[in-house]
């Protein structure tokens, strides 16, 4: 079959935050860049972040780089890796101001710089008080920034490819990744993209459960597109809940809006945080947060008639407070939750919201294997950046606000890296012709007729087995059953047909595509959780309630062949900093 | 719940056709969008956009009973049976409620979206006080969901040379940016009969806006500029 072919020198696979970062890095630098991404840009999951995008800039009350990063490794449980953390932390100041400069409508402060916020888990001086770390654009931040990083891209004249469907890496017998085969919804059609590099930043999986935060289009693509290239997937097990997401729809709500004052109360009207974290009560992190939660609706102190949420209170905060400062959050209260948060306060449960783990790298953004030479060598070509990815910052639990962080800080290194490569790899090695046949014959078998099942009922099967096997609380029976029910599934995907076989914007085709990454992705968590025996962050083992740094303090490597696992250790060494070693967490 | 939707595959379809779909009781959906997922279980051939299913992506835009709206948004229990859904008037259908919105995009980037500042770069945040920011709001938050232009009759008849409510509220965004120093080249870019002045305070936009934006007083406001301008 003759593919229609184009050839840049680098490919970004992803719309988000982290893609366009990246995109920009190579479009300044003149390079050759093709963005593509299966929904128009500004459709990507990054609108959806609200709260905001943490940097020590110290506007609203005293703040320090090194403060920021004693946060990050304490809320990630020691499990992030320290020279990266540190990069990050030291970067974010420069990065907002820049940020700030391509456009991004950040609220103000009287002084006229930008408004930062309260949010979990930050501290002023290894511990001690609340910082105000966040910077703010109300509660659309995400959206802000998203807008702004699409806009500068346009005006740096980034090819895009958009409603385009990458489907898999193309990569040669030396390991090179050459471009990816991707597929143009609108007609069907598939196309080869040749790149010298490839960038991933595909976003995360929420879409594995049923319900939470994330957005419909989280099927992380790209991580199982490095799975399927033999590369395997760190941390998987660290899935984060998100404390405050609309009971019974999963929408989130901020950690801004406990930053701004909010707290949570159960059926007995008490604030219970104060139970759980005397220190930093409704501001500890998320995993923290969300545990404690989980703990009060098991004890039967829920609200409502299915005692199945608690309430999140605003209503004794200045009404113009919400109105500025949260508005979109009010009104995704009011539309969903038919209550506005000035009067009454938000039924709220915690909510499936981000992945910690992804695709391996190192602080450049370079994707890292245990090859040859020790656990970290680089693939050669390839990238990857924001939630698809595992640099490590987030380590066990991610700290709110460094998401938006992660996506520009790593966005922008990848980038940069990327051009270096270019500069060491002046042409284009030959393409791969085993590995598009290999690709090929995988679409080729969504064109089989017949009887199966249906995409949606397998899926949904897929998602209701997650949420039950590998929640808020594990133990080893569960998980176990949970990774044999998830392979079972994953077998019966063969037997998966469409009924739709058209090509022209065939969303069907690209549903079953998602399924194959959601499965994928799915069995990579599972069979992790199972093999982690210590509780860690968000991964909360009810047989093994102690962390165990003696023999976890490292991370997790799954591969898709033999659903292997393999570990390797955490750098605990920063870049220029003393070490932060491992102590208990206390909030 | 009875549905009507429109329906056309340039593959197979010599023309478009309506075709109706039941949804039983119990059927657990409070949003629209949540509806045309479960009839997309039952015809897997039926295709649509959708993203965030919150409202914030402008994905799932579609004409819901005579009106353009987000999906995701919509209250089922707000709509007339049968809900008669139609893809965005006015636009190339590529499938079914998919329509190719290349146009609105490129209108879009006619305004030059971005933020044009030729000072040096200072070393901290541009400054801009809490009422300067307070211009932007109404106009940053636009999600590009097209339900506006496709809503103004304006919009309909000139398409190609006028360029609609939803590009006229992002350059309003920048004209309105105390830190944007290219107002006069914007201003300049939009004196002509078609592209900004063809509109004629239908405002069927301000109307329609799934997120209570008001490009009709946007595009109000950068008239009054020009007209200021010139005297």
């Amino acid at each position: 079959m003759n593919i229609a072919r184009r050839r840049f020198d680098c490919l970004v696979i992803g719309a988000g935050g982290g893609g366009l970062r990246a995109a920009l890095q190579l479009a300044q630098a003149e390079a050759h860049v093709a963005v593509v991404s299966k929904v128009f840009p500004t459709r990507s999951h990054t609108v959806a972040a609200q709260g905001g995008m943490n940097a020590a800039l110290g506007n609203v009350l005293p703040d320090n780089w090194l403060w920021h990063m004693y946060d990050t490794v304490k809320g990630g449980d020691y499990l992030g890796d320290q020279d990266a953390i540190e990069y990050m932390c030291q970067a974010a100041p420069r990065l907002v101001i820049e940020l700030e400069h391509y456009g991004v409508p950040f609220t103000r402060l009287p002084s006229g710089r930008i408004y930062q916020r309260k949010f979990g888990g930050q501290s002023q001086n290894f511990g001690g008080e609340q910082a105000a770390r966040t910077c703010a654009a109300a509660d659309r931040t995400g959206h802000a920034i998203l807008h702004a990083l699409y806009q500068q891209n346009i005006r740096a004249r980034t090819h895009f490819f958009d409603e385009y469907f990458a489907v898999d890496l193309l990569r040669d017998q030396d390991g090179y990744v050459l471009g990816a085969l991707v597929l143009e919804i609108e007609t069907g059609e598939l196309l080869i993209i040749e790149a010298r590099t490839t960038l991933i930043a595909t976003g995360g999986a929420g879409r594995i459960y049923r319900t939470g935060t994330n957005a419909l289009i989280n099927t992380g693509d790209g991580m199982a597109m490095a799975l399927r290239t033999g590369i395997p997937l760190e941390d998987m097990e660290f899935i984060q809940f998100h404390p405050t997401g609309i009971a019974g729809f999963g929408m989130l709500i901020t950690e801004g809006a406990r930053g701004e004052g909010g707290y949570l109360v159960n059926a007995d009207g008490e604030r219970f945080m104060e139970r759980y974290a005397p220190h930093a009560k409704d501001l500890a992190s998320r995993d923290v947060v969300s545990r404690a939660i989980a703990i009060e609706l098991r004890e039967g102190r829920g609200c409502g008639p299915r005692k199945d949420h608690v309430l999140l209170k605003l209503d004794h905060l200045p009404a113009d407070i919400i109105k500025n400062r949260l508005p979109g959050i009010r009104e995704t209260a009011m539309r969903f939750a038919h209550v506005d948060p000035v009067e009454k306060p938000i039924p709220v449960s915690p909510s499936l919201h981000y992945m910690m783990g992804g695709i391996p790298t190192n602080r450049f953004g370079q994707v890292v294997v245990p090859e040859h030479h020790g656990p970290e060598e680089p693939v050669p070509g390839l990238y990857a950046a924001g939630e698809c990815a595992c640099v490590s910052i987030h380590g066990a639990n991610r700290l709110g606000g460094n998401s938006l962080l992660d996506i520009v800080v790593f966005g922008r290194a990848a980038g940069e890296h990327m051009v270096q490569y270019l500069s060491e790899n002046p042409y284009h090695r030959p393409l791969d012709a085993e590995s598009v046949d290999r690709v090929m014959q995988r679409l080729a078998r969504w064109d089989r007729k017949g009887e199966g099942e249906s995409v949606d009922a397998l899926g949904d099967e897929l998602r209701r087995t997650m949420e039950e096997y590998c929640g808020v609380f594990r133990t080893q029976e569960v998980l176990d059953e949970g990774v044999h029910k998830i392979v079972a599934i994953g077998q019966r995907l063969s037997d998966v047909r469409l009924k739709d076989h058209s090509r022209v914007f065939n969303t069907a085709r690209i549903e079953a595509l998602e399924l194959e990454n959601l499965v994928d992705v799915a069995t990579a968590t599972v069979v992790s959780a199972a093999a982690r025996t210590e509780s860690r962050g968000a991964h909360s083992r009810e047989d093994y309630p102690q962390r165990d740094d003696l023999k976890w303090l490292r991370h997790s490597l799954f591969y898709r062949a033999g659903r292997r696992m393999d570990y390797k250790p955490v750098r605990m060494k920063p870049l220029t900093v003393d070490s932060f070693p491992p102590k208990q967490r206390v909030y | 719940m009875k549905f009507s939707i429109y329906r056309y595959n340039p593959q197979t379809d010599a023309k478009p056709y309506m075709r109706d779909y039941v949804l039983g009781n119990n059927h657990g959906a409070v949003m629209l969008l949540d509806a045309l997922l479960l009839l997309k279980v039952q015809d897997d051939s039926l295709s649509f956009r959708r993203s965030c299913r919150e409202g914030v992506c402008g994905s799932d835009a579609m004409n819901i009973n005579g009106r353009n709206g987000l999906a995701c948004i919509t209250p089922l229990h707000t709509l007339a049976e049968p809900v008669v859904l139609r893809p965005l008037p006015g636009m190339p259908v590529i499938r079914d409620l998919v329509v190719d919105l290349s146009q609105f995009y490129r209108q879009y980037r006619e305004v030059k979206p971005w933020l044009i500042n030729h000072d040096p770069e200072p070393e901290i945040e541009r400054l801009q006080t809490p009422e300067e920011r307070a211009h932007l709001d109404g106009l940053y938050e636009c999600i590009l969901c097209a339900c506006c232009s496709t809503a103004c009759p304006s919009f309909w008849w000139n398409p190609d040379r006028f360029l609609g409510p939803a590009a006229l509220l992002q350059s309003w965004r920048f004209l309105a940016d105390s830190r944007d120093q290219a107002t006069g080249q914007r201003l300049d870019d939009l004196e002509d009969p078609y592209r900004l002045f063809r509109c004629h305070t239908i405002m069927n936009c301000t109307d329609i806006c799934p997120k209570g934006l008001n490009p009709s007083r946007a595009i109000g406001n950068i008239r009054q500029m020009l007209l200021k301008r010139s005297l």
